[in-house]
C-alpha cells in the first residue's frame, strides 16, 4: 500500500443542483505532500473536500483512498486512515476539552471499548501541541472561537490519520496561531502524512502548498504545482480582482491592485 | 502525585468514570427505595419488612395480596414508564441535537391522545383505549417520519418542524373531542391527558421493552456521543449516521409509544431527567442512558406514590406531580451549575 498515493481523484467532476462546480480533473497526493484548495466563496471548495473525504459521491469520476475506492473501506477503517477538520464545530451540549479531543480516538476503539490511559495520553499530547495543555477540564461551550478551533485541530491530531483533510484550519485564529497551526500541519506532512486543506488566504497558500487546486466558481479548475497555479493572472481571474505578485526574501505574496 | 505511576493516580477520565458509576449505584438504590415506598404507602400502611416478605417470602394474607396484586403492577408500571421516557428523551435530544427535545416533541403523545380519547369518547373498554393509544402513537410516528423523510433527505430541522406541526394538529383534534364529549367522560379524558397510572395493570411487557431498548442502544452509545457533536463530524469519524438515525427514531418512538399507552402522556420526565443526569455525570451516552433510565424510573415512582397518597383518598394525576417536583429541582440545579 505504501507505493499507492494516499489520495487519488480520477476524472473528477462535481455538480450541485444544475451547477457544475468543477469540470473533470485528476489529482494524486503522495505522502509528504500538502495540497491547498483555493477559490472564491461558493466555488465549491468544501464540497470538493467532502467528496475527497468520501462523505459525498462524485458526480463523475472516482476517488481512491490509499489505492482503494471508499466503497472498499469500512467506515471505521477509513476514519483511521483519513481525518476531517470540519469548517464549523457545532456544540449543543456541555463537554470538557479533553472529552472533545478524545472524540478523535473513536475509530480506534471497538464497539464496547472505552477510552483508556493511552488514549488520554494521546489526547493530552495533542492538546499540548496546540498550546491548550492547561485547558483540559474547561467546558468547550465557554471557549472562544479560536480556542475551539485549536481543540478541533487537537482532536484531529488525536485521530492520527495518514491523510488530513482540513476545511479552513485558520478559521477564527489570530495571526500567530494561524502560522503556528499551519506550521504544525506542514510538519505532519514533512513527517510523511498527506494534507489537503481549504484556505481562503492566497498568501498562506503560497507559503504552505506543494500543489494547488484553484476553483474559479464557474466550473473551471486549475490544478498543478504551486508555481504553475499561483500566478497573478490566474488568481485575479478566479477571484475577480486583479492581483500583483511580489517576491520578498524568498516569500511570494500577492497584493490586490 | 507526580512520583506515583500513572495507573495509580489515574487520569481525569478515570475519576470522572468512577463518579459516574457511583451515581449509577446511587440511582439504583434510589430506585429500590422508591419501589419499597410505593409498595408500602397507601390506605393500608404496610411496613417495608412486610413488603419484602410479600415479594420474596411467598407470604399470604391481605397485606401481601395488596402488595402483589394492587401495588406492584402500578409501581413497576410507573418505574418502567419513567425509565422509558427519560431514555427516549435522551435519545431524541441526540437525534435532533437539541437540548429542548423531549419524547413527545415529534407528536407521538399527540397521536396516542387522539387514539385514546377517541376510544374514550365512544365509551369503549379500557383495553381498547390502550390499543387505540398505541395505534395512534405509531400512526403519528409513521406520519411524521414519512412527511419528514419525503425525498430521502431528512434534516433534523425538517423532522422537528414536521413533528411539532403534527403534534399541534393532534392537539386541536383532542380539544375538539373534549369540547364535544359528554360531561361524564371529560374527567377521565383529562386525567389521561395529564398522565394517570391508576389503570396500569400489566407492566411486564413494558419492562421487557425497556430492557430491550437499553440493550439495543448501549452498543451504539459511543456512536451517539459522536452524533451529538454533529452529523458531519460523526460521519468523518466512521459512524454510519443514516442507519443510526433510523435506529434512534424507531427506538425512541417505541419507548414513548409503550409508555404513553400504559400511563398516558406524563410530561416533564423525558425532558428534564436527561438534563438532571447530565449535570451530575456529563453527556457520555454510555453512562447517561442507563443513569437516565434509573433516575426517570425513580422520579416517576416517587411522584406517583405521592400523587395517590398526599391528598388520599383523592388521586392526583402523576404528570402534575412530576412537574411540581421537577421544576424547582431543575431550576435549582440550573442556577447552581456554572455557565
Amino acid at each position: 500500500m505504501s507505493a499507492a498515493p494516499l489520495l487519488e481523484a480520477r476524472a473528477l467532476a462535481l455538480q450541485v443542483g444544475e451547477r457544475w462546480l468543477c469540470c473533470e480533473f485528476s489529482l494524486q497526493l503522495l505522502p509528504g505532500q500538502c495540497l491547498v484548495l483555493l477559490g472564491p466563496n461558493g466555488a465549491g471548495k468544501t464540497t470538493l473536500l467532502h467528496t475527497l473525504a468520501g462523505l459525498r459521491e462524485p458526480t463523475v469520476g472516482s476517488v481512491l483512498l490509499g489505492g482503494l475506492p471508499y466503497a472498499g473501506w469500512s467506515p471505521a477503517a477509513a476514519a483511521r486512515f483519513r481525518g476531517l477538520l470540519a469548517q464549523q464545530q457545532p456544540d449543543h451540549f456541555s463537554s470538557t476539552v479533553l472529552e472533545t479531543v478524545l472524540v478523535g480516538r473513536h475509530p480506534h476503539l471497538g464497539r464496547w471499548g472505552w477510552e483508556g490511559p493511552e488514549d488520554e495520553r494521546i489526547a493530552r499530547e495533542a492538546l499540548e501541541r496546540v498550546g491548550l495543555g492547561a485547558m483540559a477540564t474547561r467546558d468547550v461551550l465557554t471557549l472562544s472561537g479560536g480556542e475551539r478551533q485549536r481543540v478541533a485541530v487537537a482532536a484531529l491530531l488525536a485521530q492520527a490519520p495518514q491523510l488530513l483533510l482540513l476545511d479552513e484550519p485558520t478559521n477564527h485564529l489570530d495571526l500567530h496561531y494561524q502560522i503556528a497551526i499551519l506550521d504544525l500541519i506542514r510538519g505532519l506532512a514533512a513527517a510523511g502524512r498527506g494534507v489537503v486543506m481549504v484556505l481562503h488566504d492566497i498568501n498562506l497558500a503560497a507559503r504552505y502548498a506543494d500543489q494547488v487546486i484553484l476553483l474559479d466558481g464557474r466550473g473551471g479548475v486549475c490544478a498543478g504545482s504551486r508555481e504553475e497555479v499561483l500566478q497573478a493572472g490566474l488568481l485575479g481571474e478566479a477571484f475577480g480582482h486583479p492581483l500583483r505578485r511580489f517576491d520578498v526574501d524568498g516569500r511570494t505574496t500577492f497584493i490586490p491592485e | 502525585m507526580s512520583g506515583l505511576p500513572r495507573a495509580l493516580t489515574g487520569g481525569v477520565l478515570h475519576a470522572g468514570r468512577r463518579r459516574a458509576w457511583l451515581v449509577i449505584g446511587g440511582l439504583l438504590a434510589l430506585g429500590a427505595l422508591a419501589q419499597v415506598w410505593a409498595l408500602s404507602a397507601g390506605e393500608l400502611a404496610i411496613s417495608a419488612a412486610e413488603v419484602v416478605a410479600a415479594l420474596f417470602g411467598g407470604e399470604q394474607g391481605m397485606a401481601a395480596e395488596v402488595v402483589r396484586q394492587l401495588r406492584l403492577p402500578r409501581a413497576v408500571a410507573v418505574f418502567v414508564c419513567g425509565g422509558m421516557l427519560a431514555m427516549a428523551g435522551a435519545l431524541m435530544q441526540v437525534l435532533l441535537r437539541n437540548p429542548l427535545a423531549d419524547p413527545y416533541v415529534l407528536g407521538i403523545s399527540g397521536g396516542a391522545a387522539v387514539g385514546a380519547l377517541g376510544a374514550m369518547l365512544l365509551g369503549l373498554a379500557p383495553l381498547v383505549v390502550d390499543a387505540a393509544a398505541f395505534a395512534g402513537a405509531l400512526g403519528a410516528m409513521l406520519l411524521v417520519f414519512s412527511l419528514a423523510h419525503g425525498d430521502g433527505s431528512w434534516t433534523q430541522t425538517r423532522l422537528l418542524l414536521t413533528g411539532v406541526i403534527v403534534a399541534a394538529g393532534c392537539g386541536a383534534v383532542v380539544k375538539l373531542m373534549l369540547a364535544i364529549a359528554p360531561d361524564t367522560r371529560v374527567h377521565s379524558m383529562l386525567f389521561w391527558l395529564m398522565g394517570d397510572a391508576s389503570g396500569a395493570r400489566n407492566p411486564w411487557p413494558a419492562l421487557g421493552v425497556m430492557a430491550f431498548g437499553l440493550a439495543v442502544a448501549l452498543p451504539f452509545a459511543r456512536d451517539l456521543n459522536m452524533l451529538a457533536r454533529g452529523e458531519l463530524a460523526a460521519r468523518a469519524l466512521g459512524v454510519a449516521v443514516g442507519r443510526l438515525r433510523y435506529l434512534l427514531y424507531v427506538l425512541a418512538s417505541l419507548l414513548t409509544a409503550v409508555s404513553v399507552t400504559l400511563i398516558g402522556s406524563v410530561g416533564f420526565v423525558g425532558l428534564v431527567v436527561p438534563h438532571l443526569v447530565r449535570f451530575a455525570i456529563g453527556n457520555d451516552q454510555r453512562l447517561l442512558l442507563p443513569a437516565s433510565m434509573l433516575a426517570g424510573g425513580a422520579l416517576l415512582t416517587f411522584a406517583d406514590t405521592a400523587a395517590r397518597t398526599v391528598v388520599s383518598p383523592m388521586q392526583l394525576p402523576v404528570g402534575v406531580l412530576t412537574a411540581l417536583i421537577g421544576v424547582p429541582v431543575f431550576l435549582f440545579l440550573l442556577a447552581r451549575h456554572p455557565r
